[in-house]
């Protein structure tokens, strides 16, 4: 997995720690654009990012515990839509299905405005042939098969990640 | 420069979409092109004009032209 090749394209190696829907964005963002640009990608998925490589992508979000989070609304006048609705988080932790309605709310918002979907990222992803490496330790913690997951991805550990990670060009933590 | 007209081979419109779709919309497109045949992109997305120079830069293909017309960001850009 080392570049032996003093000609080879660049490389970006990515650690995505973060499961959630926001969190989910930059490595996938990231990655496909650095594809597009025919660089090497690969991104070593671990702890709760490593669930972005399950079959079925669930990720959501939660603005509790999340303050800089803005709650916009994807539809109405335009005014309506700037509007940042500041939720106290008593609210936001005691009022049932809280998160699914905001995890929905910013699905639509990034849709209306043309921002692809997490499922189509990474599909554009793996279509790049872009290395994504499954973190063998975090599927033991949690009790994850790896049936559960893509069948594009690897399964490794640290080792086999900062391998790849030492002929990077860029190498980001998110 | 500028008043020469350029004649692309390939049109791609990523009107409405935001990063990263530009960039990985043109990629994939160029990759259907010869060597020295021309793309015309056009995107609605600010962050098109810096990221078009750097994917330009990145890839070696060569940005012949950019310009805004009537709100757009239009792009021509030579296959290496």
């Amino acid at each position: 997995m080392s570049k032996s090749d003093p000609n080879a394209p660049k490389r970006l190696a990515l650690i995505a720690s973060k499961g959630t829907l926001d969190w989910a964005y930059p490595p996938f963002i990231l990655a496909s654009a650095a594809g597009a640009m025919g660089w090497e990608v690969g991104i070593f998925f671990t702890f709760y990012g490593l669930t972005l490589l399950k079959n079925d992508l669930t990720a959501s979000v939660s603005p509790l515990g999340n303050p800089a989070m803005p709650m916009k609304m994807p539809f109405g006048p335009e005014g309506f839509q700037n509007i940042n609705w500041a939720m106290p988080n008593i609210l936001m932790a005691n009022v049932p299905g809280f998160e699914s309605v905001a995890t929905g709310l910013m699905k639509q918002t990034f849709k209306n405005k043309g921002v692809a979907s997490i499922d189509e990222l990474r599909q554009v992803c793996v279509d790049m042939d872009v290395k994504m490496i499954g973190c063998q330790m975090t599927m033991d913690v949690f009790g994850f098969k790896r049936e559960d997951f893509i069948k594009e991805c690897e399964v490794g550990g640290a080792a086999m990640f900062l391998e790849y990670a030492a002929d990077a060009e860029v190498q980001l933590f998110v | 420069m500028t008043d020469v007209v350029i004649k692309e081979d390939q049109v791609l419109d990523c009107s409405g979409m935001l990063c990263p779709m530009p960039v990985v919309k043109t990629s994939k497109a160029m990759k259907e092109l010869q060597s020295g045949q021309i793309l015309k992109m056009v995107a609605t997305d600010p962050g098109a004009p810096p990221d078009m120079e750097a994917w330009s830069r990145q890839t070696g293909n060569e940005l012949l032209r950019s310009m805004v017309d009537d709100g757009k960001f239009i792009f021509y850009l030579k296959k290496k």
